[in-house]
């Protein structure tokens, strides 16, 4: 998980949402969130390594914002499922990166899990096993930026950014400022869709 | 990475990526389910020609905190004692489906030539051969060290090294696999390690190995280290007489009482002193410096475990790198 260059170069790619896109869908992810939970009591956002974590960031300071009762740093922790995923056999190995919950815990809160993208639904399937073993939600939920369907499992999203249909010879990359580095800079958010078919 | 036989062969990014494997690993001895699904469904034997009880005991935890089934052989009591020999034994094991065999061995290089000779499929762990080499030690007291420094330098200890870091490996080098271990592998996470012994305890070659060699642990001391390692002195091995006297080792070249006065009184509070286990109380190391704040004896014991579980882990979990797809592209594109 290194490196960020891809072993081949898409044929073609093209962007889908850019950085008010992804900000708007965003916003409107926290307020759903607000709506569904009545309000912020209980709530705490994981995000799901790596790109999961800071959309969890950013949801929680809108949070925050709209409800002053709420700090964002007390209600964000990261959830690593390296180590609960399915296809551990068929990749080389992983370093697993830290999971961090809030200090208040888990145990009869409401947990929203926050990833990128939702793709085959493998990865929530870990993570709905990682969660067992740190304790036992009230309710969780989920929140993906976008949810491009093909699902492997009986998953699906309880907010989403937008939904995106696409063929699976396609990937859906996300860049987010946090994380990603473009020429050295940071990365300006966006969501790409790269074509691999030709 | 298939078999894990000696520090030497482990280049920086690797031995990095143990070290940061073993940090998640160690706050999973946090929670309140200590347990990984990593490793369901496969076996680990632990194979022990030699007696041990904190290696085979931290291996048996850290294989079952990932879910692993284990089996643990002792010589002692089995058919090795009507003559088996090493290859009947292994593959005796295979047949009854190891993945892994963790050896430990009398003889220097049993791991390699298990690993080496084609005799069993299974990844081969070196939990320490003869003389030569124990490279989970290594990696446990390289943990230690990185945690130690990190807090001195006030970082994050994940991703770092220990580039600059002061250590003193004192005592029966000559016998010492963890010396060896810890030596190579510290040069190779850039600190610079001193060897204090007495001339008769330093094996033949040691002036060529990467590091300052003393015959006085208090000018040592006294130059100024970051982290201790006292080494047991190894009667079991000892077949001619080293030292004099115990009284005279434990006065020249034990962390004696005096010597942690002599600590205190410098002002370098961070310095730490580390024993690979078990200790001669009284000759190597003296009980209050044992027992003192600086002591990470106890904190070495933990970490193993988190060090062989990120071991085993990396080992035993990924496809192998040529079966699967790049990684990068494929994981981080969905």
């Amino acid at each position: 998980m290194s490196t960020e260059s891809p072993a081949q170069q898409p044929a073609s790619s093209r962007v889908v949402l850019a950085e008010a896109d992804i900000n708007r869908a965003l916003t409107r992810i926290a307020h759903e969130i607000l709506e569904a939970n009545k309000g912020s009591q209980d709530l705490v956002l994981l995000g799901i390594p790596r790109r999961g974590y800071p959309l969890a960031r950013r949801l929680a300071a809108k949070i925050a914002a709209a409800d002053p009762s709420v700090a964002a740093e007390d209600i964000i922790g990261q959830l690593d499922v390296t180590m609960f995923r399915d296809d551990l056999r068929r990749h080389p190995t992983r370093t697993p990166l830290p999971t961090q919950l809030p200090a208040a815990g888990i145990d009869d809160k409401v947990v929203v899990l926050v990833d990128d993208v939702l793709y085959s639904g493998r990865t929530i399937r870990a993570a709905l096993d990682a969660l067992v073993d740190l304790g036992r939600p009230r309710i969780v939920r989920l929140a993906v930026l976008v949810d491009r369907g093909h699902r492997e499992l009986p998953i699906r999203a309880d907010h989403v950014g937008k939904n995106l249909p696409t063929s699976s010879v396609e990937k859906v990359r996300v860049r987010l400022a946090e994380i990603d580095t473009n020429n050295g800079s940071p990365a300006a958010d966006e969501v790409v869709i790269e074509d691999f078919s030709a | 990475m298939k078999h894990l036989l000696s520090t030497a062969d482990l280049a920086k990014p690797d031995a990095v990526q143990i070290l940061d494997t073993a940090e998640e690993m160690s706050a999973v001895s946090l929670r309140e389910v200590k347990k990984l699904p990593v490793l369901r469904g496969r076996t680990v034997v632990n194979l022990f020609f030699e007696d041990s009880t904190r290696t085979r005991i931290s291996f048996e935890a850290a294989a079952k905190r990932l879910s692993a089934d284990v089996i643990n052989f002792a010589a002692k009591g089995s058919s090795v004692s009507k003559g088996e020999s090493l290859k009947d034994t292994a593959q005796t094991l295979e047949a009854m489906g190891a993945d892994a065999v963790v050896i430990r061995h009398w003889a220097s290089g049993a791991p390699a030539r298990l690993a080496g000779s084609g005799w069993i499929e299974a990844t081969v762990v070196n939990a320490g051969d003869g003389t030569h080499e124990h490279p989970t030690q290594a990696l446990l007291d390289a943990f230690t060290l990185r945690r130690t420094w990190a807090k001195l330098n006030g970082t994050a200890s994940t991703g770092t090294d220990l580039a600059g870091m002061k250590v003193a490996i004192v005592g029966d080098i000559l016998h010492s696999r963890v010396a060896r271990s810890n030596l190579w592998l510290l040069r190779t996470l850039g600190a610079e390690v001193t060897m204090v012994a007495p001339p008769t305890l330093l094996p033949v070659g040691s002036r060529e190995w990467p590091c300052t060699i003393s015959y006085d642990l208090d000018a040592t001391l006294a130059a100024g280290t970051d982290a201790v390692m006292m080494l047991r002195v190894q009667g079991e091995r000892m077949n001619a007489a080293y030292f004099p006297s115990t009284q005279e080792y434990s006065s020249r070249w034990g962390f004696n009482d005096l010597r942690l006065a002599a600590l205190d009184a410098s002002g370098r509070d961070g310095t730490i002193i580390m024993h690979p286990g078990p200790m001669n109380r009284g000759l190597e190391i003296s009980s209050a410096a044992a027992d003192s704040p600086r002591s990470t004896v106890l904190d070495q014991v933990r970490n193993g475990v988190a060090v062989r579980m990120a071991a085993l882990y990396l080992l035993l979990s990924g496809g192998t790198a040529s079966a699967a797809p790049a990684p990068t592209a494929a994981q981080e594109a969905k």
